[in-house]
């Protein structure tokens, strides 16, 4: 087992961006078989398949979709393009090598669920990615893959884009519906699910970029072709983001079940020469860091990660080797979950403040015995009392940085630096500037 | 000094009230263009057109300029610099470019503007690039990646010799 290109077979063809490149590989043939499949039976191949989304949460996505009441009301589709989770960065991959691939199966998908409108909702940094995606769109309706009656089926699907402006919570489903309505990005309580009360309080499903592209391969393989890799909880391939300090950093396609250390040993390239593996951040930054020893038999898939008290999340992977230091690798963490609570729930929008100023004392040689103590104490609280998942998410890269590297956090608040020797804190490097980390 | 959308500009604004389900729906995309056209920041004016053009109250419109970190609040250099230093990019130092540009800029803090008005910097989150880390990203240009210290100094030269010419 190694890299596979199940999804990904075609990347490396530069004219797959375009309409035409794509028809030549194949493209819009789905679509053209799916509008002559009944809806139902759509539905049951991805539920058959066990595709899980694979933005982060990993929910069985053919179950999502049948949470939508039959009330007569208007569906709306919306894809979620806000990759934000640190580390992540297949959806951008995908979306620039391959825009029509999302395209199709988001069309696929709307008619399944019987959307007639479908929105991608992509992150306001991303202009590079958003402009190949309107060209695509463009195409796609030009040539009568989106719009009224498409391919002659009866069926009408609208597609566009929506731009958001710097917001990580936008990522999260209730989030983003209240961003695509023109409202500050926050939150709402569930229950409601958006599939019975999202955009425009009408039934809504939020897919990620890469699970409705792998819906196109779920209508050629059907259901049980596509759990061809994978295992049995965890169907399918997925592209993973590996970041950090290895060889060969960028995004690889393999099928679920992978050996971590295969993975960063194989696809990445191992590490840089002399260095030793120290950690892994699995899924994005708010998956609980595992330690080297914990890295030895993990593999990823939905499953062993969570055995090992973690999460594959977004399947952004972070390497860490033992010239870092985790105390500041972990301030940046802070820092980020801190800037990006968007401030409804007292327990999240304080408790992400209140940590980031106890590691950014600890870093600045101000560090208090207790503190690694008030870290633990103040990151429990923030878990299970919120809207959303952010104030969990914050708590967790804390929680598990200060249990499993303990060590790191009372020497440096002891002796007001690293344990790392040899490693340049940036907090101590440029303190006349300040600054938030 | 009051700010007005130039005609493209309310042209514009006003496609995008039917673009979407409801015309709230346009604000981002109409405070991109007033940011743009008011050289790079949204001032009060801008808020105070835009709810003009769009017949929405300025207090919805303001809601959404504060939260959303793409809208700069404050005047910016030509050249916003927005330097990725989450995580991986603060790892493979992200924070230490952004500070030595500075330097070479003639910033003092984050947020500043240069003296001669070409440069602004911020430490932004994760930009979703990390496996070119650090990178960065100029205005909401396409990223700039792979970077280190000396090509981060040769950036600044290039873009103060291009100037205010482009």
């Amino acid at each position: 087992m190694a890299e596979v290109k199940y999804l990904s077979e075609h990347y490396h063809k530069k004219e797959y961006r375009t309409l035409a490149g794509y028809k030549a590989n194949g493209g819009y043939e789905q679509l053209a078989r799916a509008l002559k499949m009944d809806k139902q039976k759509i539905i049951d191949e991805v539920k058959a398949s066990g595709l899980r989304g694979r933005g982060g949460a990993g929910f069985p996505t053919g179950v999502k979709w049948g949470f939508l009441p039959n009330n007569g009301e208007p569906r709306y589709l919306l894809c979620n393009a806000d990759e934000s989770e640190p580390g992540t960065f297949k959806d951008r991959v995908m979306m620039e090598k391959a825009p029509h691939q999302l395209i199709e199966g988001m069309i696929i998908s709307a008619y399944a669920v019987g959307a007639k409108k479908a929105y991608i909702y992509i992150r306001g940094e991303y202009m590079g990615p958003a402009m190949i995606l309107e060209d695509a769109i463009r195409e796609a309706r030009d040539a009568g893959y989106i719009g009224k009656n498409i391919l002659g089926s009866g069926v009408d699907v609208e597609l566009d884009l929506y731009l958001g402006a710097g917001a990580y919570i936008c990522g999260e489903e209730t989030g983003l519906i209240s961003s695509l309505e023109g409202y500050k990005g926050q939150p709402k309580l569930k229950p409601p699910f958006p599939a019975v009360q999202g955009y425009l309080k009408k039934p809504t499903i939020v897919n990620n970029v890469e699970t409705l592209a792998a819906v196109v391969n779920i209508i050629r393989d059907g259901g049980a072709g596509y759990r061809k890799y994978g295992t049995e909880k965890s169907a399918g391939t997925k592209l993973f983001s590996l970041s950090g300090n290895v060889q060969k950093p960028g995004t690889y396609e393999v099928p679920l079940g992978y050996p971590l250390m295969d993975f960063i040993n194989i696809e990445c390239g191992g590490l840089l020469p002399g260095r030793k593996l120290k950690a892994v951040v699995p899924g994005g930054s708010s998956a609980p860091v595992l330690t080297a020893a914990e890295c030895a038999d993990a593999t990823l898939d939905y499953e062993n990660m969570a055995a090992k008290g973690s999460m594959l999340g977004s399947g952004a992977i972070i390497v860490i080797d033992d010239s870092y230091c985790m105390v500041d690798v972990l301030s940046t963490i802070t820092h980020f979950y801190h800037h990006e609570s968007c401030g409804q729930c007292t327990p999240c929008r304080e408790g992400t403040g209140w940590i980031e100023k106890i590691i950014h004392s600890i870093t600045h040689g101000e560090g208090k015995p207790g503190d690694v103590d008030l870290l633990l104490k103040i990151s429990d609280q923030m878990k299970g009392r919120t809207i959303c998942a952010l104030s969990d998410a914050a708590a967790l890269p804390v929680l598990s940085f200060v249990t499993k590297f303990r060590d790191e956090f009372e020497y440096f608040i002891r002796e007001k630096k690293s344990k790392v020797k040899g490693t340049q804190i940036y907090a101590q490097m440029h303190p006349s500037l300040g600054g938030a980390h | 000094m009051s700010f007005k959308l130039s005609a493209d500009g309310v042209k514009y604004v006003q496609n995008e009230l039917t673009r979407y389900e409801s015309k709230q729906s346009a604000i981002i995309r109409a405070l991109y263009r007033g940011q743009d056209e008011n050289g790079g920041w949204v001032s009060p004016d801008v808020v105070a057109e835009l709810s003009r053009v769009m017949d929405i109250p300025a207090s919805q419109i303001e809601e959404v300029s504060t939260f959303y970190t793409m809208f700069n609040k404050q005047p910016v250099g030509k050249y916003h610099i927005q330097v990725c230093c989450t995580l991986t990019c603060g790892m493979l130092g992200g924070r230490e470019l952004t500070d030595a540009m500075m330097k070479e800029a003639g910033c003092k803090t984050y947020g500043d503007v240069s003296p001669d008005g070409l440069f602004t910097f911020n430490k932004v989150e994760c930009l979703g690039s990390c496996d070119t880390a650090p990178m960065l990203q100029i205005n909401r240009d396409p990223y700039i990646e792979s970077l280190n210290t000396e090509k981060g100094l040769q950036l600044v030269r290039d873009l103060r010799a291009k100037g205010g010419r482009q």
